[in-house]
């Protein structure tokens, strides 16, 4: 299941909802809100989603992965709203009976999820400035890649 | 004229000053109805920057719209 979570995400509940006794590996992946983006100290993140289609996408990108790797159970959260340093942003889960197929759904998940959900990300700097990662246009600052969570 | 229902997320919804609007529009696609928003509230993004979704799902700029349709232009996304 692919979620969009309004309130903190508890990433110790969502491990456990994955256990099964036929898998023999678990990679979970953890995205933080960073301090830092292309040199420029960051306040906070302010995330929005799209959150049908984002669930949709999720669901989506989370059977594609079920059809690649040799898995058990996939699983993702991400999160809306105003977050402070530290904050878990995005957080995958994944179980496969090896480590194997576990570490490369994971990547495979968490990758997809940043190029395809429809969220967006909106920084706010030590300097009292906001930017909307990704969407400069000419003439305007350039924020950008790599966005500051996950 | 068909009645469009659209909704603006992050930057498109800051510069349009409103989360969502219904319109009564001749715009027959998406891309064309992208254009004529942006025209009229000087949105920042180019068009070929924004992708286009329609009752929900991911959409062709160019799939015809029809009257009642839902529509959401999609800023360059920036999850995790």
């Amino acid at each position: 299941m692919f979620r969009i979570a309004t309130a903190r995400i508890d990433p110790a509940s969502l491990q456990a909802a994955l256990a099964n006794p036929r898998a023999g590996a678990c990679v979970t992946f953890e995205g933080w809100v960073r301090n830092r983006n292309e040199g420029q100290p960051v306040l906070s993140l302010e995330y929005e989603a799209y959150a049908l289609l984002a669930e949709s996408e999720g669901e989506k990108i989370l059977s594609e992965a079920r059809g690649k790797f040799s898995l058990v159970a996939a699983a993702g959260v991400h999160r809306v709203g105003h977050l402070p340093l530290g904050e878990l942003a995005v957080w995958v889960g994944v179980t496969a009976e090896h480590r194997g197929a576990a570490f490369d759904a994971c990547r495979y998940i968490i990758d997809e999820a940043k190029a395809r959900l429809p969220i967006w990300k909106k920084e706010h700097y030590a300097s009292g400035a906001t930017a909307w990662i990704n969407c400069a246009t000419r003439g305007e600052h350039a924020t950008g890649n790599p966005p500051t969570a996950g | 004229m068909p009645k469009i229902q659209v909704q603006y997320f992050a930057i498109l919804r800051e510069q349009r000053g409103v989360s969502a609007e219904e319109l009564a529009t001749t715009a027959d696609t998406p891309a064309a109805l992208y254009d004529e928003l942006r025209a009229r509230h000087g949105f920042s993004l180019p068009r070929d920057r924004i992708r286009a979704a329609v009752n929900d799902a991911f959409v062709d700029a160019a799939t015809p719209l029809r009257d009642g349709d839902r529509v959401v232009f999609i800023p360059p996304v920036a999850g995790g």
